[in-house]
């Protein structure tokens, strides 16, 4: 596909065009090349970022390749040379006049109740190169309007002039072909099977390609013209992927998202979770101003009164204050809250992260690749973490496409099978508790015994692979949060001695987690990398003076009494740590629980203090995606009421304990970070507002990173089920949550076995298993899903309808299951 | 029960093993499904669709483009009139209306006793033996109104036995043994077949 190339200058193929000597690239269609040399071609079909189909006729041109002029579709139709190209001439104005008259034949002229109206392609064509009236007196196309093609699409049939672009979106980017043209001939018309809904999780993009208003969104319906709307671009927050986004608002409140087209990151496209989550900073439930809790109860207060009670809690002995979160911050509020946390109140119990994750030193010390670097045709890719397509989505469509188009090798080693399995080169199915052996066996060249449940030759195939000359790229991240998290870093440390010079590309969760991570909220770590007293950050006021706990040794000695103050930057431990047994016992025994925030979560709810954030869309700043790329985040509406920007906060709730953070303005901040973390000042600033891809921040880090021998393989248990539990893209997440069109798309909580187990446990007839561990048991409710291996069980968390974080101990290395038939059969029921 | 029945199923498993891809198989499984229930079931699309590994909306695509298709329940026999041109002028649209009239159903309608379902059709290339109709896809030409009636009441007593009652069309179903497949790989595995080579090669060396 040709625009996916960067469009350099070029010397290559020579043409005319107009009359006037251009060139072309090699291969370039027509249409790319038109519009490089600055002649637009007006088109409704093609779009740069999906093949060419030449089925609206509205880009046709006329070429003279040699045997006379012609009409032909110039998205269709490499440049070759000499060829010449009239855009103006009276052949083509007549043919642009043609296919516009019989695209409006059956084209209602319901613009001034239609969405699109005012930036719809299809009225700006028909303005620039359309007759102006009307020939055809006939009656047009009917249809019922409009239908619901998802919870979040509607489709209004009379509307569509049949493009293709939803339908070549849903089958060649998204993979998910649930919409597609039904009755073709003369009454062709776009739709879903019945019952069959387009729950793609991109659904939103093909509202944005729509070149008229037949797809619009649920959201976005009559809330605003266009012309009404402010815009600024910004960069979404929902996922690590950092894709590129126009936030538009209309009277102050947050209306719509697009995507833009990022030649690094997201390719214009979003997933919809980045698309329609800012309608969670609009909620009812907002935060607008701070809340103290008095006789049980959370009262409105006055910022002053709250940030003197927040100063009170925090001035005690270090050791015995905690924060956790801060993956939702900008960048700058994340410094300034780990300077505060950090510099001035001298405590190290801080996390972003939730026990859900990798050691902190493996995300920061890994050599770094791009998504780019990852994706370049003939590279191979290693997935060994979760699901792309449910943890980050854009990266899924970055990763499918280098798969599927540019020949990337993809070999995945995953407990469970994911939405990239089906173009998996090959795919090691790792049973909990194995993949550090299996690495650790490619590693040593161990590759004529079966490693659990890996075969002799797929090791051999996997050891082929990765060492040949190819570059290898490793995409990696927790792939199961029922196994310990030790066994995923035995599985890199194979790595790094099987590949020494693969890149790496995190996979977490919670949006600006790396942002997080390289300002230093985490323990162990100040901002930039730097080791704790590493002399690093003499500008601060003092640094800590012991090793901190993560977020599971935090509620652990919180659960013993041993933590007073808890901040809670955002998370909802509650509600998100994988034990949520130990996450009650901790918060039964803190006395003061601050939380800053824009809306409640189940933990947040329970504070003592409440200090109101402004969230997505009301405050300035950067992400960090999980390249280390910066990208700007910016403002368009003011945050509710009396909340403030994070790093608002941090400067007067320092300045309540006593000492100042030193800035006063968020340019201020941003100078005193460049002059603290040397590797922020080689970033060049001007670029994260200026670029559309932004640049890299790349501390220079050496790191000899310490992997202990593997842990071994637990042992095999013979009615065991293992368990594999991680996380889909929409759950019951605060932001998901509060948003209006997002909150019902959790699916219930169900347990996932293989078609194979179902038979073998007897279930066929049944809709509930019994569940033991331990002494405890469940019923649960199972279907068969092909992406669960023989003798495990999936169960995705936090969803509505049963907790899997019951079946979950932070103690047990593995989660073996006993599953049984009920005693009673369903039908009796 | 609209899904395709289990004898069905080992047919269709066997249907989609003599092509290079399972996709390739979706319309002899359209076939096959409407031979089942007369038409074809939303069941049976979405059947096929687990079956072949696509989404039902891609089964109902291309389902959908083909008239003869019928998503829609209709009678044992499909009566097809002709109207079109040479059909017309001899006659088509009286026997249409005759037609309508003697079963007392529009075009698209059904017989209460679920025996006829009538469609006026365009041209079915018998022109030249005008006015035709089709009954079930079989040819009754030069059908004058009274010819009509005798067709009417020859199907009604069971006197056609050429006439296959609907969805079973396809009666020559062909079954290669397995041992005697040509070992179908798919195109990007078996690269470029020789007859494509050799023509490629000729078009090089006539541009060369």
């Amino acid at each position: 596909m040709t625009s996916v190339e960067p469009t350099e200058a070029v010397t290559g193929i020579p043409f005319v065009l107009n009359g006037t000597a251009v060139e072309a690239n090699e291969g370039e269609l027509l249409i790319e090349a038109c519009e490089r040399n600055g002649v637009h071609i007006p088109r409704f079909c093609y779009h740069n970022r999906m093949k060419p189909v030449g089925m609206c006729r509205m880009c046709l041109v006329e070429v003279d390749g040699g045997r006379g002029p012609a009409l032909q579709p110039s998205c269709m139709l490499p440049v070759t040379p000499d060829m010449k190209v009239e855009t103006e001439s009276e052949p083509t104005k007549k043919a642009q006049d043609g296919v516009l008259e019989f695209l409006l034949a059956n084209h209602p002229l319901d613009c001034p109740v239609c969405d699109k109206g005012g930036e719809c392609p299809l009225q700006d064509n028909a303005y620039a190169f359309g007759a102006g009236e009307t020939r055809f007196v006939e009656e047009k196309r009917h249809y019922e309007k409009p239908i619901p093609i998802s919870d979040l699409v509607q489709l209004d049939r009379e509307r569509c002039i049949l493009c293709d672009r939803c339908t070549r979106f849903a089958s060649e980017v998204a993979d998910d072909p649930l919409i597609h043209f039904i009755d073709r001939g003369s009454q062709t018309q776009v739709n879903t099977f019945p019952d069959h809904p387009f729950s793609s999780y991109f659904s939103g993009n093909t509202v944005q390609i729509c070149p008229v208003g037949a797809l619009t969104a649920t959201p976005y319906r009559f809330k605003a013209r266009p012309w009404d709307l402010d815009a600024i671009e910004s960069t979404a927050a929902a996922d690590t992927s950092g894709a590129r986004v126009v936030l538009q608002a209309s009277q102050n409140e947050l209306v719509r998202t697009l995507g833009v087209d990022s030649e690094a990151v997201n390719w214009s496209w979003l997933s919809d979770k980045d698309r329609f989550y800012y309608e969670a900073t609009n909620s009812p439930d907002r935060v607008t101003e701070p809340l103290i809790r008095d006789g049980g109860e959370l009262k409105p207060t006055r910022w002053g009164n709250a940030m003197r009670a927040a100063a009170r809690a925090l001035r005690i002995d270090p050791e015995r204050v905690a924060a956790i979160g801060g993956a939702r911050l900008t960048l700058e509020s994340q410094y300034a809250w780990a300077k505060l946390l950090k510099g001035v109140l001298g405590t190290d119990h801080v996390d972003a992260q939730l026990g859900d994750s990798l050691p902190a030193a493996l995300t920061l010390g890994l050599p770094r690749t791009t998504i780019a670097e990852a994706c370049a045709p003939g590279q191979i890719i290693v997935l060994m973490g979760p699901d792309p397509k449910e943890v980050a989505p854009t990266l899924y469509i970055r990763l499918r496409h280098a798969v599927v188009e540019d020949g990337a090798t993809l070999i995945e080693i995953t407990p469970r099978a994911t939405s990239l399995s089906k173009y998996a080169t090959l795919r090691l199915q790792t049973a909990p508790g194995t993949v550090g052996q299996v690495l650790s066996a490619l590693a040593d060249g161990q590759l004529d015994t079966n490693v659990g449940t890996v075969q002799a030759p797929e090791l051999e195939r996997a050891h082929q692979l990765l060492t040949g000359d190819r570059q290898v790229s490793v995409v990696f991240g927790r792939a199961n949060l029922a196994e310990s998290a030790r066994y995923s870093a035995d599985a890199l440390g194979g790595m790094r001695r099987l590949v020494p010079n693969a890149g790496y590309l995190p996979l977490l969760r919670r949006s600006n987690i790396h942002g997080a991570l390289e300002m230093g909220l985490t323990p162990g770590f100040l901002p930039g990398g730097a080791r704790n007293r590493g002399g690093l950050v003499d500008k601060w006021p003092s640094t800590p003076e012991f090793e901190g706990h993560d977020t599971d040794a935090i509620l652990k000695a919180a659960a013993q009494g041993e933590i007073d103050t808890l901040v809670l930057l955002g998370a909802d431990p509650l509600g998100d740590f994988p034990d949520s047994t130990l996450a009650e016992a901790a918060f039964a025994n803190i006395k003061t629980l601050i939380a800053v925030d824009g809306l409640l979560n189940t933990s947040s709810a329970r504070a003592t203090i409440v200090l109101p954030a402004a969230l997505f869309g009301e405050e300035d700043g950067t992400f960090c995606n999980l390249e280390g790329r910066l990208s700007p985040i910016r403002a368009k509406v003011t945050p509710p009421g009396l909340a403030r920007p994070d790093w608002v906060i941090a400067a007067d709730l320092s300045h309540a304990i006593g000492p100042e953070l030193g800035y006063t303005t968020l340019e201020e901040l941003r100078s005193q970070m460049r002059a603290t973390v040397p590797a922020l000042d080689d970033v060049d600033w001007d670029e994260i507002d200026g670029a559309d891809d932004g640049p890299l921040f790349r501390p220079e880090r050496n790191w000899e990173l310490e992997f202990g021998d593997p842990a071994q393989m637990p042992p095999t248990s013979s009615y065991g089920y293992r368990l594999v539990v991680d996380h889909k893209l929409w759950d019951l997440g605060t932001m998901s949550q509060h948003s209006a069109s997002l909150a019902n798309l959790a699916g219930p909580a169900v347990l996932r076995l293989s078609p194979n187990d179902i038979q073998l446990l007897d279930l066929a007839d049944r809709q509930q298993v019994t569940v033991d561990l331990g002494e405890e048991s469940w019923e649960l409710p199972f279907v068969a899903d092909p992406q669960v291996a023989p003798r495990t069980a999936w169960i995705p968390a936090r969803l509505p309808g049963f907790d899997v974080r019951e079946l979950l101990s932070a103690g047990r290395s593995i989660t073996n299951l006993r599953l049984r038939t009920g005693e009673v059969p369903a039908d009796v029921e | 029960m609209s899904r395709l029945d289990a004898s069905n199923v080992l047919l269709a498993r066997e249907i989609i093993a003599r092509y290079p891809r399972p996709k390739s198989a979706m319309i002899p499984l359209l076939h096959l499904s409407q031979q089942q229930n007369g038409h074809v079931t939303n069941e049976a699309m979405e059947h096929i669709a687990e079956l072949i590994g696509v989404t039902p909306a891609e089964v109902l695509g291309t389902c959908s483009f083909y008239e003869m298709f019928k998503r829609e329940p209709v009678g044992r026999y499909m009566v097809n009139i002709c109207t079109n041109i040479s059909c017309q002028l001899l006659g088509g649209e009286e026997l249409l209306h005759h037609a309508e009239e003697t079963l007392g159903i529009k075009p698209g309608g059904t017989t209460e006793d679920g025996l006829f379902t009538l469609e006026d059709v365009e041209c079915i290339a018998a022109c030249t033996e005008a006015p035709c109709l089709q009954i079930n896809y079989r040819y009754e030409n030069r059908v004058s109104l009274g010819r009509f009636d005798e067709i009417i009441a020859e199907v009604r007593g069971g006197k056609r036995a050429d006439v296959p009652t609907h969805g079973t069309l396809a009666r020559i179903r062909q079954h290669i043994d397995p041992d005697r497949l040509a070992g179908i790989e798919p195109p990007e595995v078996a690269g470029v077949p020789p007859w494509f080579a050799s023509r490629q090669d000729e078009a090089k060396e006539e541009t060369a």
